[in-house]
């Protein structure tokens, strides 16, 4: 009876908070987002050495914080930039919000399917042809096979493969690999698009076909989430910025602000 | 309960797909490719046979098929669990990466393995013909003990693939303990050669009593009474709750691991 009560109100909880959400027009509202990691100094990953160290009293850990107190909202159909100095805690945002890692507190809301292009070509199979690995990724995104192979020749098309669909992805550039994943994880608009640094890949036609999807995907109300080095693709394309320095939030507003702030601090 | 199976559909492709990619990539290059799923438990019953009827001169009628019986279903053990134990940590750049449901990794080794005994059940086909041995009926309930050992498989594989992710050195140990756990289990002897202690400790390796329904039905036209098929239940799916409620503990903790 109890147990049944507590299942209820959770729904109830839930269902307000989607609301919440939805009169907002929030895609992502991340609150109070904090991420530990235990540092142990060396890496115990065999019995033999826990028991000793367990028994030396010596599994010492330290504490490393690398998101503290982060709160964002990110609205529907915006494109959000991330900027940060290197281990700043940015991936480690990304990855929260995707659904990868769990924060240690704080809460992490998301409304609609998330759709991230963390690292492209990821889950990959290099013994397995272009035309296999397609369907693997994409249903490593969770499309059912018929989708893809609705999709199949526009992918095709995208990434420019012709007649190399049938050889062995070891054979590939990095960028052709590259170019596969994106047109896999873009095939089907998702609510939300989490890209890191992928852009970075690829030459200088294949980004500029990656803005223009990404422009296409923004006009279909995608929010876009861009964690980028490169200055001035954030200001080409991102609406709103965040800077994170040292896992604390130094910096939400404008685009041109924050880029500024960032430029004469670095 | 409903949003685990949502999400379980929503992957059904992810884990088809992967078993295609295993299976393919299994025999890619290979002259004989897919066959040597056939040919190899023929070649390794030719070899043992020849070991045990003419230098250990076991006494069992139909050895050939004895063993092969045995240790076909035994291997579908062995190399889902064994493949298993290895999935997460194979997988992770994708669990890195991407947030996907983790215990498709050792299931879809253990559907790969199932896939193989298929192939391997081939072979023991092959063999019932060569030898002209006589098929009953009861070879019809051959899907049962299969079907036990599969979720007993994939409830070890699921313990055993989470372990790994902390202690690697449970790799080196399962290989041990796979190897006196063969021994242990009735495949190149018989039963009855055993002493009564050993009989009655033998009563607690699952495999004993999986292997012994298998031979059953195939071989002996015995249909395993209620009792049997009881604690052959119990053990599996006891192995598989189990399993998924230790995967389902640790899986959140896997990527500061691996």
């Amino acid at each position: 009876m109890d147990f049944c009560f507590l299942k209820v109100n959770r729904i109830n909880l839930f269902f307000i908070f989607e609301v919440k959400g939805e009169i907002l027009g929030n895609a992502i509202e991340v609150k109070n987002v904090e991420m530990h990691f235990n540092m142990s100094k060396e890496k115990v990953d065999n019995l033999k050495e826990y028991f000793i160290k367990l028994y030396k009293r010596q599994l010492m850990y330290e504490d490393f914080i690398a998101l503290d107190k982060v709160s964002v909202d990110i609205k529907k159909g915006e494109v959000f930039g991330i900027i940060g100095r290197n281990g700043s805690g940015k991936s480690t945002l990304l990855k929260a919000i995707s659904g990868i890692l769990k924060p240690t507190s704080g809460t992490i809301k998301v409304y609609g399917a998330v759709a991230p292009l963390i690292e492209l070509g990821a889950g990959f199979d290099l013994d397995l042809t272009a035309r296999e690995n397609i369907f693997l990724n994409g249903s490593v995104l969770g499309f059912s096979n018929k989708m893809i192979h609705e999709k199949f020749a526009e992918i095709v098309e995208f990434s420019e493969l012709g007649e190399f669909l049938d050889v062995p992805v070891k054979n590939y550039s990095s960028g052709m690999v590259a170019r596969i994943g994106f047109a896999v994880a873009t095939m089907v608009k998702p609510d939300i698009l989490i890209v890191d640094e992928i852009l970075s890949v690829g030459d200088f036609l294949f980004q500029q076909k990656c803005e223009r999807r990404i422009n296409d995907l923004m006009q279909g109300g995608t929010t876009v989430l861009i964690v980028s080095h490169m200055l001035e693709q954030i200001r080409r394309l991102c609406n709103r910025v965040m800077w994170l320095d040292k896992g604390k939030t130094k910096m939400i507003g404008e685009t041109e602000s924050v880029c500024n702030a960032y430029e004469s601090c670095v | 309960m409903r949003a685990y199976f949502e999400t379980f559909k929503r992957y059904k492709y992810l884990l088809i797909n992967l078993i295609t990619k295993d299976v393919k990539l299994k025999y890619r290059r290979s002259v004989l490719g897919i066959f040597w799923s056939v040919l190899n438990p023929l070649l390794m019953m030719i070899v043992i046979s020849a070991v045990f009827s003419n230098i250990f001169r076991v006494n069992i009628d139909n050895f050939p098929i004895y063993y092969l019986t045995g240790s076909t279903l035994f291997n579908m053990f062995s190399e889902t669990t064994n493949y298993s134990m290895m999935s997460v940590l194979e997988a992770k750049s994708l669990i890195k990466k991407v947030h996907i449901p983790k215990y498709i990794f050792p299931l879809e080794k253990c559907m790969f393995g199932f896939v193989n005994f298929l192939f391997s059940m081939i072979a023991v086909a092959f063999m019932y013909i060569i030898f002209g041995y006589p098929i009953y009926w009861t070879i019809l309930l051959f899907p049962v003990p299969v079907i036990y050992t599969l979720i007993f498989s994939i409830g070890l594989g699921l313990i055993l693939s989470a372990l790994s992710v902390f202690f690697r050195d449970i790799v080196h140990l399962y290989s041990v303990l796979l190897t006196a756990w063969t021994y242990f289990t009735p495949i190149m002897y018989p039963y009855d050669i055993l002493n009564d202690k050993i009989k009655l400790i033998m009563h607690l390796n699952p495999m004993f009593h999986y292997v012994k329904y298998f031979r059953d039905v195939l071989m002996y036209k015995t249909i395993p009474n209620l009792e049997t098929n009881l604690i052959c239940i119990s053990i599996s799916v006891g192995t598989l709750i189990f399993g998924l409620l230790f995967f389902k503990s640790k899986q959140d903790k896997f990527i500061l691991y691996i």
